[in-house]
C-alpha cells in the first residue's frame, strides 16, 4: 500500500471532527480498530472466532473499573484493559487453537459466553446496567479529555479525539506491521497451507497463538477506548451481538485486505446510526444489505477494488 | 555395515481394527533414492505420514540418525534434517513462488516471530530463493501467484521449497502423479539432479521413474513388505509380479 493513502487516511482523521460529530467519529474508529484486529485473525491466519466481544467488552469494563473505581489515569485505563485482553486472548486462544474450523469457533463463542456471564453476575461490573458514569479523567494526569472547545457557536471535545485518533492509528500501525512481518508471512503460510507450513518445521500452534494474542489485545484496547468515549461499559459489549457484528463488518469490507475492516467499520457503524429512527427493523435491514453485499461482493467492497485493480488494499 | 539413515522396527498402524501397516521394517541407505511401491491400498501413504508424524503409529518404533523419533512432533522432525512433499501439490498458493521459497528459507534467520519487524528484512533470502528457482526452472514465473500455474510447476516449487531446507532426508510422495509426460521426464530429471547428497525416499506409482531412479525397492502389499532389492530384483519376484497382475485385473 503506498504512501498516499497513509497521508489520506491521517488527514482526514485529523479533519474529521470539525466535519462529523466527534462522538459519532470515535465510536467509527473504536469499533474500525476492533475489525481490524478481528481480521488479523480471520484474514492472516485463518482463524474464525466467534467471541471477540469478550476481549473488547472485557477491556472496556477493566478500562472503567480501573478509570473510575481505582481513579487511574485514562491512558493507564487503556493499559490496563489492553493487558487483560492480551491475558484473557492468551487463556482462550491456548485452549481454543487445539481445534480446527467451526470448532475452533465454537470454542471461542462458549468461552466468550463465560466471559458475559461474569460481567453479568460480578460484583463489579454492575450487572444489568454496566458501569456508567466512567470518567474521561485527565490524560497523564494533565491534559483534561473531558474538555471541549467551543468552535464555531457548538462544543467540540477533541482532545478525547485525538487522544482515540492517536490511539487508533497506534494499534492499526501495529496490524499493518505484523500483517507485513516475517512473521505475518509464516501466518498467510498457515492459512494457506497448515500441513506444509508444519511440514516446513514451523511450530503452528504458537504461531497462531501469538496472533491471537495480538488480535485479542488491540480488540481490548478498541473496547478500552470505546469506554472512555462513551463513559460506559455495558452487557453489549460483551454479547455474541457483539462478536457477530465485526464478523459482519470484515466480511462487508474484505477479509484479508488492511483497508476492508475500516470500510465495513464504517458502513456498519454509519447504517446503524442513519438508520435508528427506523427501531427494530433496522436488523432486517441491516441483514438485508449484508446479504446483498456478500452476493454481489464476495470479497467485500475492498477486495473487489483491489480486485479490479489487480493490487491488495 | 552400512550406514542407515532411517530405520524402522516394527512400525504398525491400525485405525479402529483396521490394519493399515504392520510390522514394516525398513531400513534406507544413506545416499540412496529409495523407492516404496505396491499396489494401491498398500499402506504407502500411511508409511509416509507415519514416518513424518502425521500419524502416531500403534506400536514400532522410527530411527533417524540412531536416535528414537516415534514420538517427536511433525515440526521436530523437519528441524531434523526430514522434508516430505505431499500427494495434491503443497504450495501456498495466493503467495508467489520466491515467497514460497523464502518461507522455507526464512526458518533458519530465527525472526519468525519477530511481528513488529518489516518484511523487508526477508529481502536478504531472494539470492538464494532465486537460485533454487531457477534450478527447478522457475526462476521467470518468480513474482506470479502460485495458484496460476500450470500443475507440474507446482509440483518443480513444491521441490524447489523443500530443497531450500537443505534436508538430509527428502520423503517425496508420487512426485510425478497426475502429470503429462513431458512434465514426468522434468520431474525425473530433478528428483536425479537434487539427490546428491542426500537421502530421497519416495512412493511412486510410476514403474518406468522407480526404474529410472530407485537405487532400492520395497514393494509393500496390504500394509506389510512383500519384496525388497533392485528393480531388476523385485521386477523378477514372482510374488510382486502376481501382485502387480491381480492388481491389474480390477
Amino acid at each position: 500500500m503506498n504512501k498516499y493513502i497513509w497521508i489520506a487516511i491521517v488527514i482526514l482523521g485529523l479533519l474529521a471532527p470539525f466535519v462529523v460529530y466527534p462522538v459519532f467519529m470515535m465510536k467509527l474508529l473504536c469499533f474500525a480498530l476492533f475489525a481490524c484486529a478481528f481480521n488479523l485473525l480471520l484474514g492472516y491466519t485463518g482463524l474464525l472466532s466467534f467471541g471477540h466481544a469478550a476481549f473488547f467488552g472485557g477491556a472496556s469494563y477493566v478500562t472503567g473499573y480501573l478509570v473510575k473505581s481505582s481513579g487511574l489515569t485514562p491512558e493507564l485505563g487503556v493499559l490496563g484493559g489492553t493487558l487483560f485482553a492480551a491475558l484473557l486472548g492468551y487463556i482462550v486462544g491456548s485452549l481454543a487453537i487445539r481445534r480446527q474450523g467451526i470448532y475452533f469457533a465454537m470454542v471461542t463463542l462458549a468461552l466468550a459466553q463465560i466471559v458475559y456471564f461474569v460481567a453479568l453476575k460480578a460484583p463489579f461490573t454492575g450487572g444489568e446496567d454496566g458501569l456508567q458514569g466512567i470518567p474521561r479523567g485527565k490524560l497523564f494526569g494533565l491534559i483534561d479529555l473531558g474538555h471541549a472547545y467551543t468552535i464555531g457557536g457548538s462544543p467540540l471535545g477533541l482532545n478525547l479525539y485525538y487522544f482515540v485518533f492517536v490511539m487508533f492509528c497506534l494499534g492499526f500501525w501495529i496490524i499493518y506491521r505484523t500483517i507485513n512481518s516475517p512473521f505475518g508471512q509464516v501466518l498467510k503460510a498457515i492459512r494457506e497451507n497448515e500441513p506444509r507450513a508444519v511440514s516446513l518445521g514451523y511450530k503452528v500452534e504458537r504461531f497462531k497463538l501469538l496472533a491471537f494474542v495480538i488480535s485479542a489485545a488491540l480488540a481490548g484496547m478498541a473496547g478500552s477506548l470505546k469506554s472512555l468515549v462513551f463513559q460506559l461499559a455495558s452487557l453489549t459489549d460483551v454479547s455474541w451481538h457483539t462478536s457477530g457484528e465485526v464478523v459482519l463488518m470484515t466480511l462487508l469490507g474484505g477479509v484479508g485486505t488492511v483497508l476492508g475492516p475500516l470500510a465495513g467499520a464504517f458502513t456498519v457503524i454509519t447504517l446503524q446510526s442513519e438508520l435508528s429512527s427506523v427501531g427494530s427493523w433496522i436488523t432486517v435491514i441491516i441483514g438485508s444489505i449484508f446479504v446483498i453485499c456478500v452476493l454481489l461482493f464476495r470479497r467485500g467492497f475492498v477486495g473487489e477494488l483491489g480486485r479490479l485493480l489487480k493490487r491488495s488494499l | 555395515m552400512t550406514d542407515h539413515i532411517l530405520v524402522t522396527k516394527n512400525l504398525s498402524k491400525e485405525f479402529k481394527g483396521f490394519t493399515a501397516v504392520s510390522a514394516v521394517n525398513l531400513q534406507i541407505q544413506r545416499g540412496h533414492i529409495h523407492a516404496l511401491i505396491g499396489p494401491n491400498g498398500a499402506g504407502k501413504t500411511t508409511v509416509f505420514n507415519l514416518l513424518t508424524k502425521f500419524h502416531t503409529p500403534t506400536s514400532g518404533s522410527i530411527h533417524f540418525n540412531g536416535a528414537d523419533i516415534t514420538r517427536a512432533k511433525p515440526a521436530d522432525i523437519a528441524l531434523r534434517g526430514i522434508v516430505r512433499s505431499f500427494q495434491i501439490s503443497a504450495v501456498f498458493p495466493n503467495l508467489t513462488p520466491l515467497e514460497n521459497v523464502r518461507l522455507a528459507l526464512q526458518r533458519k534467520l530465527g525472526i519468525s516471530y519477530h511481528f513488529w519487524k518489516s518484511a523487508k528484512i526477508l529481502n536478504q533470502l531472494d539470492g538464494r530463493a532465486m537460485e533454487l528457482l531457477d534450478a527447478v526452472g522457475l526462476a521467470e514465473y518468480s513474482g506470479e501467484i502460485t495458484a496460476e500455474l500450470a500443475y507440474g510447476r507446482k509440483r518443480a516449487l513444491e521441490i524447489a521449497t523443500t530443497l531450500a531446507l537443505d534436508p538430509e532426508l527428502m520423503l517425496l510422495d508420487e512426485p510425478t502423479q497426475g502429470m503429462g509426460v513431458e512434465d514426468v521426464d522434468k520431474i525425473t530429471a530433478l528428483v536425479k539432479q537434487v539427490s546428491t547428497n542426500r537421502t530421497i525416499l519416495m512412493v511412486e506409482h510410476n514403474l518406468k521413474v522407480v526404474a529410472t531412479l530407485a537405487d532400492r525397492i520395497t514393494v509393500l502389499q496390504r500394509g506389510a513388505i512383500l519384496a525388497e532389492g533392485t528393480y531388476t530384483e523385485v521386477s523378477q519376484d514372482s510374488q510382486v509380479l502376481e501382485a502387480y497382475m491381480g492388481s491389474s485385473h480390477d
